[in-house]
């Protein structure tokens, strides 16, 4: 362990922990959850090595005290993080559009089990992609990553707080189940200042502070509680000075911002990953645990002389847009698997535009796809 | 003397944002006296302003945060108390002062007012108490007496109401006080005191709200409630929070019930942080 409690070497440890290891090395002092499977371990992670290190971990009363306290803790100027499943994460939403609206950064993770309701609580399902990103009311943009391994993550985690204080926007892990629970080897690298990015703090005399007056960026700079700004902050639709303003002009152009700040950085923050897309011609487009089936599955395509190729998105929201677009006006089939009814399926076929074909491969939950499900799917598409 | 818009007058110019102003509450509304007697309560306390900050939640008490020339955050309905427990968690110089209404924090805040209080959050909770969601046109509301009209009970109120120093008192808040807005100079001086003592304090303002509650209980005029709370209101110092309910025209207890000290959530948090390092340093 280093002076500053970060820990480094290789490790053997379970994704929720490797995620909770994330949030540290990526500087999070503060912590607010409630118990539920699967992901309590992260919170009791939390629990063990906030205090060692200088943080504050809290159980609230609920997910909804969960969010709005971490939502707190960002406005004091600390790096902020809570965990839920499906039941928790669908308390959260309200407040994530108040995250959204202030432009607070935070992270929270979702270690996704089957549903709806209490489903299967300790089974996997990756059910809640589409609620993450249209979950809370209103108009807006939001980050969301799908990690596939521990060291995953480990390595997103940090991301996210990174995306999250660049942005100003909370950025939503939409792990499972299976990663969270699952244990292999994680490489926690030495983190230095370098590698970490913090929000954009107003410069002292450069006038009057408008807690929403942006640049080019689109991302305002952020004042904290207690540096004198004596700035108000407010849920309702506001001006750059943050007053409420209730107009439509008004609201237009905040939710344009709100929208635009994350949609023209798209670029910096959508991450994904290719194997033998060059000359396919079916792609199977995945994500988390999904992914690492998906993989197989098309490795062994091409062991039976298949053009097959695998896109993961690890950006799962913004939409990789344009990869799908560009991939679409080539390959002739794109197949979806996921741990849910058709969810991401709907996005890689409105970004086809119909010059491929989408094929959803569903599964409701409780296990993972098997690799012959996947393959049995892209050879149909290859007869 | 002060203008029209304040002016020259130092308490306003020094915490209300005057560029804010005509506010949106109804004439006779009680929120501005509660208002007037906090902004005074913090120039008493000598709190530096600029590590205040106030946090609201949603309804007519909940625009309080908007017109404090302090750091503020008008956040969701029911959420004041966790949003002010992680800023306040994150940053311990702050203080953390929630202003909101009864069912604001009472009925759909209710779990977080009583778990805040449980944990003797350092926070000061100043609750305007009106009896109804005033700013929704007046819907029956989680303190509203036995019988009373509503916009919602327009037959009379069929629930019980909380009797908030009763629950505050039973969850564990260190420091609990109950004026009406007729009782300005004491109201002014329980805020002071609630804002310098650690732990959870709580003060419950009875307030009108002529234009709707008033209109529908026979109090139409501003007046006619403070001339009710001159009649009904007994000043019972270190009364016992169950005897302090109220009901529909009976007395309105008010006073300072509650005033003891027990360790704050933040104290304890820094016995375990200093636990917590020794066994890793041991280990």
């Amino acid at each position: 362990m280093t002076d500053n409690g970060h820990l480094s070497g290789e490790f053997f440890i379970n994704g929720d922990v490797a995620c909770a290891e994330g949030a540290i090395s990526a500087g999070c002092r503060f912590f607010a959850g409630y118990p539920i499977t699967p992901a309590t371990e992260i919170a009791e992670r939390m629990s063990r090595r906030l205090p060692v290190v200088g943080g504050t971990y809290i159980q609230m009363e609920d997910e909804i005290a969960s969010m709005n306290a971490i939502l707190g803790a960002s406005w004091a100027g600390v790096k902020s993080m809570t965990s839920t499943s499906g039941p928790g994460f669908s308390l959260m939403m309200e407040n994530i559009g108040l995250g959204v609206m202030l432009e607070t950064p935070c992270v929270v993770v979702d270690i996704q089990r089957a549903g709806p309701s209490t489903g299967l609580p300790t089974l996997v399902g990756q059910q809640d992609v589409m609620q993450a990103r249209w979950g809370s009311h209103g108009s807006y943009e939001i980050i969301a990553l799908s990690p596939d391994s521990p060291q995953h993550m480990f390595d997103l985690t940090v991301k996210a707080f990174n995306l999250s204080e660049k942005y100003r926007v909370p950025v939503l892990i939409m792990s499972d189940e299976v990663v969270g629970h699952m244990s292999e080897k994680v490489v926690i690298p030495e983190i230095s200042a370098a590698d970490l990015i913090y929000r954009k703090m107003p410069q002292i005399g450069s006038g009057p502070y408008h807690p929403y007056k942006a640049d080019e960026s689109l991302v305002p700079p952020m004042a904290i509680a207690g540096q004198g700004y004596r700035f108000h902050v407010t849920g309702l639709t506001h001006d750059e000075s943050g007053y409420p303003a209730m107009t439509a002009a008004a609201q237009d152009r905040l939710i344009t911002r709100l929208v635009d700040k994350i949609k023209t950085h798209a670029d910096d923050i959508i991450l994904y990953d290719e194997y033998m897309t060059d000359d396919a011609e079916i792609v199977v487009c995945a994500y988390g645990i999904t992914s690492r089936i998906a993989r197989y599955a098309v490795k062994l395509a091409r062991q039976q002389g298949i053009k097959a190729g695998f896109l993961q998105l690890i950006t799962l929201w913004p939409f990789a847009e344009r990869r799908v677009r560009e991939l679409a006006s080539r390959v002739k089939t794109f197949i979806v698997p996921e741990i849910n009814r058709g969810q991401i399926v709907y996005e890689v076929e409105r970004c086809s535009c119909g010059k491929a074909r989408s094929l959803s491969v569903p599964h409701s939950g409780g296990d993972v796809h098997k690799p012959e499900t996947i393959l049995a799917a892209i050879k149909e598409c290859h007869a | 003397m002060p203008d029209h818009e304040g002016n020259g007058h130092s308490i306003i110019a020094k915490y209300l944002r005057q560029d804010r102003l005509p506010h949106i509450w109804c004439p006779a509304c009680g929120i501005g006296p509660a208002l007037n007697c906090f902004l005074r309560a913090i120039d008493k306390s000598g709190l530096d302003p600029d590590k205040i900050s106030v946090i609201s939640g949603i309804g007519c008490s909940g625009r309080v945060a908007g017109y404090v020339k302090l750091d503020s955050f008008h956040t969701t309905h029911g959420r004041a108390i966790p949003f002010a427990t992680g800023l306040k968690l994150a940053n311990p110089e702050l203080k953390a002062v929630v202003f909101s209404g009864d069912g604001d924090l009472a009925a759909i805040g209710g779990n977080h007012l009583i778990h805040a209080a449980r944990r003797n959050v350092d926070m000061t909770v100043i609750c305007i108490n009106n009896f109804n969601y005033g700013m929704t046109g007046g819907q029956v509301g989680p303190t509203a007496p036995y019988d009373v009209r509503t916009s919602t009970t327009p037959y009379g109120n069929f629930e019980s109401p909380f009797n908030l120093p009763l629950l505050l008192y039973a969850s564990g808040a260190t420091y609990i006080a109950r004026w009406t807005v007729l009782h300005l100079h004491q109201l002014e001086n329980t805020m002071t005191e609630a804002l310098l003592k650690p732990g959870f304090s709580f003060v419950e303002v009875i307030s009108p709200c002529p234009a709707v509650y008033g209109r529908m209980n026979k109090e139409p005029e501003g007046l006619d409630s403070l001339k009710s709370y001159e009649k009904r209101s007994i000043i019972k110092n270190g009364a016992d929070p169950k005897d302090v309910g109220i009901t529909q025209n009976g007395p309105i207890i008010v006073g300072k019930f509650i005033d003891v000290d027990r360790p704050t959530l933040h104290t304890n948090l820094a016995v375990v942080a200093e636990r917590a390092k020794k066994q890793v340093k041991n280990s």
